[in-house]
């Protein structure tokens, strides 16, 4: 890190709430005109589930992660600052690290440009996490109980949360780009400004109000950026676009946002304190904030790990029938007794080993929960059978020997068979895993480098590292 | 006595991660606020009976500087399991707002 007693201040560039959201072109040179002294941002996040971990893919498509990484690094090239970017492909497992590399790698080729990239993984291999456990160094997080070595097993991939620590190590080592496997987005944020040692209160609160890009503006959208400035007493934060707003609200509010504590944020080696933070209106779009506290805590790494154990098939009806519209909780209710029979019936399922949900969209398909008596009953239903199976084979067998029932079955015996209104043929889909987050835990580390591995790649003077 | 949609401007809902769920009620007014942030209605039991957790699991922050009262707890089922009908969480506050304050 550099020295603490040169620290005057230090502005970073936030373009986007995340990677390929979209960056507003024109952001960008009234940015850059503000000379900031990195550009720093997040890829992902836990919020869309546990697929992106489990499959090692982007939610994001190519192109319009291409087009932010393409903006973002002709911005890079001209100012010669730095580019950290947190999360790699959603999901911050090596795949998606490896996959937002060849990306950059690809425009480095097309450009002509020759920055030094740093790679941070940390995925962590099975073996080591059990190694962890058996010394004792896991500790779970509420609500889930103890880990297991069953549980780990039964996890397709496992990442372990950065903090600045190897953001530090990436900028000691003249990285230009640096593209980091899972970390916490206000560690990714406020690296920098730790680095160039700037106060930790201070930097970590800029980092987490900071981590959505405008989200925490009057632009209200994580596809506009922030800007922010960490001084010696506080930062001063406002929207890249003169057009919107920072104010009081707006970015003390933003500790309220996917956070289920809005005073005390845990972060890898320690937590942030904002309860007695003052915030201030300095102009009218820029905010002041001062008095926010980083405490140091033993250093711990949470870890997430995604299992894909059961597997879908779905099969989808409109219904416009007036006497399924009249009583659509007793339809619901007799269609997942008949399909349960029918799958025992029909198909090898034992009872137990498979799952049959009937979810009734315009009724009650998202709660679940049967309506209040009296409830008006809608127009249209719009219903789908979700079967859940051991195996993709047994989910889909089950779906083909409840599909005649499925769109065939009257809302009592010895009425006229309806047939309700099928949308594809075949109708039953094939949804494929269950992806789930398994992982609830946190592991004490020596540091917060002991679990990452760095890899540099050299783009002036290793070609064919740039071709790989 | 009224609804939590009559004294609150907005109230969201959204994951804090895959086994947590945080509702932010923003009142309307510093008197909504004063008079009904701390209802009964709104407390750890009557939470704890709209989403099926344990009362000693739901956590209740006041943030009276921008009159939210923050209301966080335990996902009954992970995230994206068997029988996941919102990933997000971002339609679970639409089960309180006609919780009647007193």
């Amino acid at each position: 890190m550099s020295n603490n007693s040169d620290f005057k201040s230090v502005k970073i560039y936030v373009p986007e709430g995340s990677l390929g959201v979209g960056i507003f072109p024109e952001e960008i040179g009234v940015a850059m005109a503000r000379k900031p002294d990195a550009i720093a941002l997040d890829a992902g996040s836990t919020d869309s589930g546990a697929a992106y971990l489990a499959k090692g893919v982007s939610k994001n498509n190519k192109r319009a992660v291409k087009t932010d990484l393409e903006l973002i690094m002709a911005a890079q090239a001209e100012a010669g600052i730095p580019i950290l970017i947190g999360t790699s492909g959603q999901a911050g497992g090596d795949l998606n690290l490896d996959w937002t590399r060849d990306i950059v790698l690809e425009i480095c080729r097309e450009k002509g440009y020759t920055p030094k990239i740093a790679l941070l993984y940390s995925e962590q291999s099975p073996k080591l996490i059990k190694q962890k456990l058996a010394e004792g160094k896991i500790s779970n997080l509420p609500p889930l109980g103890d880990m297991t070595e069953e549980m780990i097993d039964d996890c397709i991939h496992i990442v372990a949360l950065m903090g600045p620590e190897p953001y530090f190590d990436a900028l000691d080592a003249g990285a230009d780009i640096i593209l980091g496997g899972r970390s916490s987005d206000p560690a990714v944020i406020a690296a920098f400004a730790l680095w160039k040692g700037a106060p930790a209160g201070p930097s970590w609160h800029a980092g987490k109000v900071s981590e959505c890009g405008g989200q925490a503006t009057s632009a209200a959208t994580g596809q506009r950026g922030v800007f922010f400035e960490v001084h010696e007493d506080g930062f001063d934060i406002e929207p890249c676009d003169p057009a919107f707003k920072a104010t009081v609200n707006s970015i003390s509010g933003h500790l309220l946002y996917e956070n289920k504590n809005p005073w005390v944020l845990t972060e890898p080696g320690g937590e942030l304190d904002v309860t007695n933070s003052q915030y201030e209106q300095l102009t009218d779009t820029k905010v002041r904030v001062t008095g926010s506290v980083w405490h140091p805590k033993p250093y711990t790494m949470k870890l997430e790990g995604a299992s894909g154990k059961l597997f879908q098939t779905i099969i989808i009806v409109g219904i416009t029938d007036p006497n399924v519209l009249a009583e659509p909780q007793v339809f619901h209710d007799r269609m997942v007794d008949i399909l349960h029979m029918r799958a025992l019936s029909a198909t090898d399922a034992v009872d137990g080993e498979f799952h049959i949900s009937v979810r009734m969209y315009g009724w009650n398909g998202v709660s679940g929960v049967p309506p209040k008596e009296g409830t008006q009953t809608p127009r249209e239903i719009g219903a789908m059978c979700v079967i859940t199976a051991n195996t993709q084979e047994m989910a889909s067998e089950i779906a083909k020997a409840c599909n005649p029932y499925f769109f065939h079955m009257p809302i009592r015996d010895g009425m006229e068979m309806p047939s309700y209104g099928l949308a594809f043929s075949p109708a039953d889909i094939d949804r494929g895993p269950v992806y789930q987050f398994e992982l609830n835990h946190v592991v004490s580390v020596d540091n917060g480098t002991e679990l990452v591995r760095m890899k540099m790649i050299d783009t002036a003077e290793n070609k064919e590292n740039v071709d790989a | 006595m009224p609804k939590v949609r009559e004294v609150c401007r907005t109230v969201r809902s959204k994951v804090a991660g895959p086994f947590w769920v945080t509702m932010d009620l923003m009142f309307d007014s510093q008197e909504s606020y004063d008079l009904y942030s701390q209802s009964p209605a709104l407390n750890a039991e009557a939470i704890g009976n709209v989403y099926s957790v344990d009362p000693a699991e739901v956590m209740h922050f006041p943030v009276p500087k921008l009159k939210v009262l923050k209301i966080s707890y335990p996902r009954k089922t992970p995230q994206g399991g068997v029988e996941e009908r919102d990933l997000h969480s971002g339609q679970q506050y639409t089960y309180i707002l006609d919780l009647e304050l007193s």
